[in-house]
């Protein structure tokens, strides 16, 4: 655990100001960055002899615009007890990203200390999100940023060769952000008269199953787990 | 000498030694490759995006079909994430359980890959060999979940039922002699640990049945030494974890350097390679095979000895048993809940990982707080393998890319997820 304590003092010495936000959780440490910092911060925690994270393990997307929604009442009762219907879109809750809406979530493990770090940076423009490419410093970057571009619609500056790479020849729109259904939006099939396999909107109704639900009276939390989540710098840049 | 054109060959999606649904893009020069353009997500299925619409128990038995050779690890990824966000604790035996099934799991694994990357490289018996202890191992799947590949057998909290007293026995049937029935009952006479000790005698003898049909094999080394070499340092710049990185000469076990469960109380050793080749990823593979027999021998000693609790007495999350569900009014309320919404995680985001049969296996959970997961990201091993596929077969013939595709282990429902 001291192993953990020391990386957090090294990366607020190493990066200061750069740190939008440091935080130690559950013995994981998260840095946030801005996107216009992030090629020269991936730089020095490759490099830097103290940090020496010389992998990156893993690279997602995430598309924080539906923080916080449930789809269920679940704080207060009208007088005739709880809704039974679900509803979309109850209100915005607690969205601690701000109004950005894209975000980049690196993990990088260092092999030399055995530390492992997440890096995450907000892409600034919503509608068109780009981030710089850390393709030059992990070569692994590569297929995880493909990924990450055709999920979620990411763009990474820089990278060698942005293509799709999980959807089909030709697909259209980013499948993981959260305003594309979960059906999709065509469905492909066989047609015997043309003698060929045509794409035509999907026939499916979307439907949930289980509602999302969000309890806030801390019957899931436990006790012991709040005070070791600390927030040890939050400094704005 | 005859003009030499440089030609495009497209490799798969359906072809044997494309192990599942690679389409491979090859720029050749007469046999030999100069680049290598892997297209993959012919397998997509968006787990992720699904498991974004289920609550969390719901989405075990995807994990199962992730990677669908390695299936207990890759929901001990899963279960392991969430039990870290949710702070609960998993009462030590089924800790050994998971142990256990790990290691099963492994060497199934690498059973499979044994055969399949010999197949792909010419050796057909090899093949059968290993198919013949892949059947000892999937009884131990069903006899403790009741399904021979995906269990979803590990539940947050601990694991679904202890370990039957009882080991299946094959039934007299008309299709086989009574003789052979008798014979195939043997060593199930016992519980299902008696099975597994037995198959742990066994099993190191099999492995040295493999090793004198491969190791020494004249063809099986000139198609594997020298193969596909990846440097130490280049290894980590791409991302290799798992036998890949061992092979280059990088000692790495999450096992024993950041312990998950209870191997911090196992004894057992990392085999590590040297030259990063084919061959040398093979013998590490092979001795994990070995370490992992004996990690299932401690587990065997342990559970034997140590009765208990396999699942959380906390039924915010783990389900109570059916009798109590019956009798006890709290316990229906909570049976009911867990089954229809669900258990709320704490918000926050969380990675676990687990060493992997085919690398690090990694699970990363953001949770805005409801009863499913805002955003799931798997980390699959043979994602960043296949990524460097051009860079390890460039330069090489077309002979080779296939050696290299079965060195790497690669499994289609993990790289597309």
């Amino acid at each position: 655990m001291a192993n953990v304590h020391i990386l957090v003092e090294s990366l607020k010495q190493i990066f200061a100001s750069r740190l939008q936000h440091c935080e130690l959780v559950n013995g994981e440490v998260t840095i946030t960055v801005l996107p216009s910092d992030l090629l020269d911060v991936c730089k020095a925690l490759q490099q830097d002899p103290v940090l020496k994270f010389e992998m990156l393990i893993d690279l997602c997307g995430v598309d924080y615009s539906t923080y916080g929604h449930d789809q269920w009442t679940t704080t207060a009762a009208t007088r005739q007890g709880f809704s039974r219907a679900q509803c979309d879109d109850i209100e915005e809750s607690n969205a601690y990203h701000g109004d950005k809406r894209f975000a980049v979530v690196y993990h990088l493990l260092s092999i030399t200390h055995n530390r492992r770090l997440r890096v995450r940076t907000f892409a600034s423009d919503n509608d068109y999100p780009r981030v710089d490419s850390v393709v030059s410093v992990w070569a692994s970057a590569n297929w995880y940023e493909r990924e990450a571009f055709d999920l979620f619609g990411i763009m990474f500056v820089g990278h060698p060769d942005l293509r799709r790479i999980m959807t089909d020849y030709g697909f259209i729109g980013h499948p993981f952000r959260k305003d594309f259904p979960l059906s999709g939006h065509v469905e492909m099939r066989y047609d015997p008269e043309q003698k060929r396999v045509i794409y035509e909107p999907v026939s499916i109704e979307p439907r949930i199953l289980v509602p999302r639900v969000i309890r806030n009276d801390h019957r899931y939390l436990l006790s012991d787990h709040e005070p070791d989540s600390q927030h040890t710098s939050k400094q704005d840049s | 000498m005859p003009e030499l054109r440089n030609l495009t060959l497209n490799f798969g999606p359906q072809h044997p030694a494309a192990h599942g649904v690679l389409r491979l893009v090859l720029e050749m020069e007469g046999e030999t490759i100069l680049r290598a353009d892997p297209h993959v997500g012919l397998l997509h299925r968006g787990t992720e995006k699904l498991a974004e619409t289920k609550p969390y128990n719901q989405s075990i038995g995807y994990m199962d079909r992730l990677d669908y050779v390695s299936m207990m690890c890759n929901e001990h990824g899963y279960v392991l994430a969430i039990e870290k966000l949710l702070g609960i604790e998993v009462p030590v035996r089924a800790q050994y359980i998971r142990v256990m099934f790990d290691e099963i799991t492994r060497i199934l694994n690498h059973l499979l890959w044994l055969g399949a990357h010999g197949l792909d490289v010419g050796a057909m018996t090899i093949f059968l060999y290993t198919f013949r202890e892949r059947e000892d191992l999937m009884d131990c799947y069903e006899a403790v979940s009741g399904a021979r590949l995906h269990a979803t057998y590990y539940r947050p909290g601990g694991v679904a039922r202890d370990l039957p007293d009882k080991m299946p026995q094959y039934q007299y049937n008309k299709f086989r002699s009574d003789k052979e029935i008798d014979r195939l009952n043997e060593n199930r006479q016992g519980s299902l640990l008696d099975f597994i000790e037995d198959f742990t005698n066994r099993f190191p003898t099999y492995v040295d049945e493999y090793e004198t049909l491969l190791s020494d094999n004249r063809i099986w080394k000139q198609r594997t030494v020298g193969i596909g070499v990846v440097s130490p340092e280049r290894a980590m710049q791409l991302g290799f974890t798992g036998p890949m990185l061992r092979g280059s000469g990088v000692e790495w076990d999450l096992r024993k350097k950041q312990p998950y469960a209870v191997y911090d109380k196992m004894d057992f050793d990392v085999p590590v390679g040297t030259e990063g080749d084919c061959y040398d990823r093979y013998l590490v593979r092979v001795e994990e095979m070995r370490q992992s027999n004996r990690i299932i021998r401690q587990c065997v000693d342990w559970l034997r000895n140590n009765p208990g609790p396999v699942r959380s007495e906390d039924h915010k999350v783990a389900a109570p048993s059916r009798e109590e569900m019956k009798a006890d009014m709290e316990s229906l309320i909570h049976h009911f809940k867990l089954f229809t919404e669900g258990f709320c995680l704490p918000p926050g985001e969380a990675y676990a990982a687990v060493e992997h049969p085919k690398g690090e296996f990694g699970v990363y959970l953001v949770s805005d707080g409801a009863n499913k997961p805002y955003r799931l990201k798997i980390r699959a091993p043979g994602f960043a393998h296949l990524s460097a596929l051009d860079e390890m077969v460039r330069g090489h013939m077309l002979a080779d890319v296939v050696a290299v595709i079965g060195t790497q282990d690669i499994v289609f429902g993990e790289i597309d997820r």
